[in-house]
């Protein structure tokens, strides 16, 4: 490859990086629980549910294990919301990861609101093996809930 | 009903009655140590373990200094059999630190007996040595005290206390076993020693004390003195959030952060045995940063500096006592306790949770309950 068409690379590679997108598509980050609600996402992606592009899961065992600081780390570098989904009060596999889950979450609600954070762009939600339906449901009505919230301020922070 | 027995002030020295009460818990308490502030040199004095009687000559734990909060070493005495009983004479942020940190089973109460002593606050590192001087340790802590416990100004050319003590509403801890009054009594007079505990019934029967009535003084003064607190807590919670509403403004708050991790090092209760940022989660490759910057055009170094915050905020705010010495470590003025207490607050009334009160308080995130906070659960589909 010759110098010129490198550094024309690199400029196109530069430009796609820092324009702004002129819609405001929101980023997602999902930690989902392998047992529950992965099973469903792949349950809703096999019966060829129609989803929005917008979530990038992240498989974890449990939701119990979802540290508030991977939450909160997604929402720093940029993600306009993070969404916690694992098996319903009763069904963890691990008989209650999803309860702690729940009070990492409480605590985030109460940390993140005092930085001007808004509650709603950390959710939580409970949903079984069985429910692709409600998978992809969730994620849609979330994906457009989060765009009509408009990007999170860390996009725009240049020193964080 | 509670015994208070009469600790007699000689000379008109407290510091010495308080020595004397460590000498008694040695001689005949069934105590084989004492930890307790220490003048060991010219500096601050340092939390030490005294089983020497006759060393306890420059013990104070009156000092107005509090180079470190002494919970962290109480939890190193305790962890394991000693064989021994010890005894810890310290401030009730310390004693409160280190019931949480029992509570991680990273201590025991099994063979400590804690001695709270009413705590009229204390000067920062640089500022306690502004105020001794050149002067002889024990006289600057008596000159620090004056008459009446809690009655002299302690505001001097240019500096005052701590700004954790000026809004501490904790002069008291409510888990010792025994605690010393100070506050509103005169202190050239004698002290009561108050037994909170069965142990601490105990000990107090060994001592050979004198059985005391005093008169009620400690109790309105210490009303009066948590209420002042309270009210220069609340408005410094006020200012703290005003200036981190956004996380703008937090990031500018925090700008003077280096990652030092010197407030997690001085944290009590930051009760990680390995802390993850003294590991390589977050350490990133040079491309990753690279890649980061030409996101934004830029990217501050060192990284993660407002994120190492956030999550010191989720691991510990539950647990703080506010107790300063995150502010006292920082080497850039950061004020961190300011946030951190604003912080806590929140936190510890969205889980009714007081930290350092009780043993039977277990810590927020290491219980639950089927049915609790169902708000924050989303129904979407």
């Amino acid at each position: 490859m010759d110098a010129q068409a490198t550094q024309a690379d690199a400029g196109r590679r530069r430009d796609a990086q820092t324009a702004p997108s002129v819609a405001f598509e929101p980023t997602i980050v999902a930690f989902v629980c392998n047992w529950c609600t992965y099973t469903a996402a792949d349950l809703a992606g096999t019966s060829r549910m129609i989803q929005k592009p917008n979530l990038r899961l992240v498989r974890m065992m449990c939701t119990g294990m979802v540290d508030p600081k991977y939450v909160i780390k997604a929402l720093l570098s940029g993600a306009d919301a993070v969404l916690i989904s694992g098996c319903h009060p009763g069904d963890c596999h691990y008989i209650n990861g999803n309860y702690k889950a729940r009070r990492r979450v409480k605590l985030l609600k109460e940390i993140l609101p005092q930085f001007g954070v808004d509650t709603r762009r950390v959710r939580l939600t409970w949903v079984g093996a069985s429910e692709g339906n409600e998978f992809a449901a969730t994620v849609n009505s979330l994906v457009e809930e989060i765009r009509e919230l408009g990007p999170i301020e860390t996009r725009g922070l240049k020193a964080l | 009903m509670t015994t208070t027995a009469k600790l007699d002030v000689q000379d008109n020295n407290p510091v010495a009655a308080l020595q004397e009460l460590m000498r008694r818990m040695l001689e005949r308490g069934g105590v084989g140590g004492v930890l307790t502030p220490v003048h060991l040199g010219r500096g601050t004095p340092m939390p030490t373990l005294v089983t020497d009687p006759a060393e306890l000559a420059l013990a104070d734990p009156l000092a107005p200094a509090f180079p470190m909060n002494g919970a962290k070493m109480l939890a190193r005495l305790t962890k394991g059999h000693s064989g021994e009983r010890i005894a810890a004479v310290m401030r009730p942020c310390e004693i409160r630190a280190f019931i949480e940190l029992a509570k991680l089973n990273q201590g025991s109460l099994d063979n400590v007996l804690l001695i709270s002593v009413d705590c009229l606050g204390a000067y920062d590192n640089t500022h306690y040595l502004r105020f001794k001087g050149a002067d002889d340790a024990i006289q600057t802590t008596l000159g620090f005290l004056g008459k009446v416990g809690g009655g002299k100004d302690t505001a001097r050319d240019g500096y005052d206390l701590a700004g954790a003590c000026l809004v501490c509403e904790h002069p008291v801890a409510a888990a010792a076993d025994v605690s010393v009054g100070l506050v509103g009594l005169d202190l050239t007079a004698a002290l009561p020693v108050m037994a909170e505990t069965a142990k601490g019934e105990a000990l107090l029967a060994a001592l050979e004390l004198e059985d005391w009535q005093p008169r009620e003084d400690r109790a309105e003064a210490l009303a009066r003195l948590v209420e002042r607190r309270t009210q220069e807590r609340d408005a410094m919670i006020e200012r703290t959030a005003e200036a981190t509403g956004t996380l703008a403004g937090l990031a500018e708050y925090l700008a003077g952060c280096v990652n030092c991790l010197n407030c997690r090092v001085a944290c009590p209760v930051c009760y990680c045995r390995e802390c993850v940022f003294a590991t390589d989660v977050f350490d990133h490759k040079p491309w990753q940063y690279m890649g980061w910057a030409r996101q934004k055009g830029m990217l501050k170094m060192p990284t993660d500096t407002v994120f190492y915050h956030l999550t010191r905020m989720a691991h510990m705010s539950t647990a703080c006592v506010g107790c300063g010495q995150c502010s006292n470590a920082c080497p850039n003025d950061v004020p961190v306790m300011e946030l951190f207490r604003t912080v806590a607050t929140r936190t510890q009334k969205g889980f009714d949770y007081e930290p350092g009160r009780s043993m039977d308080d277990p810590p927020p995130l290491s219980v639950f309950k089927e049915k609790e906070f169902e708000d924050v659960v989303s129904h979407m589909a």
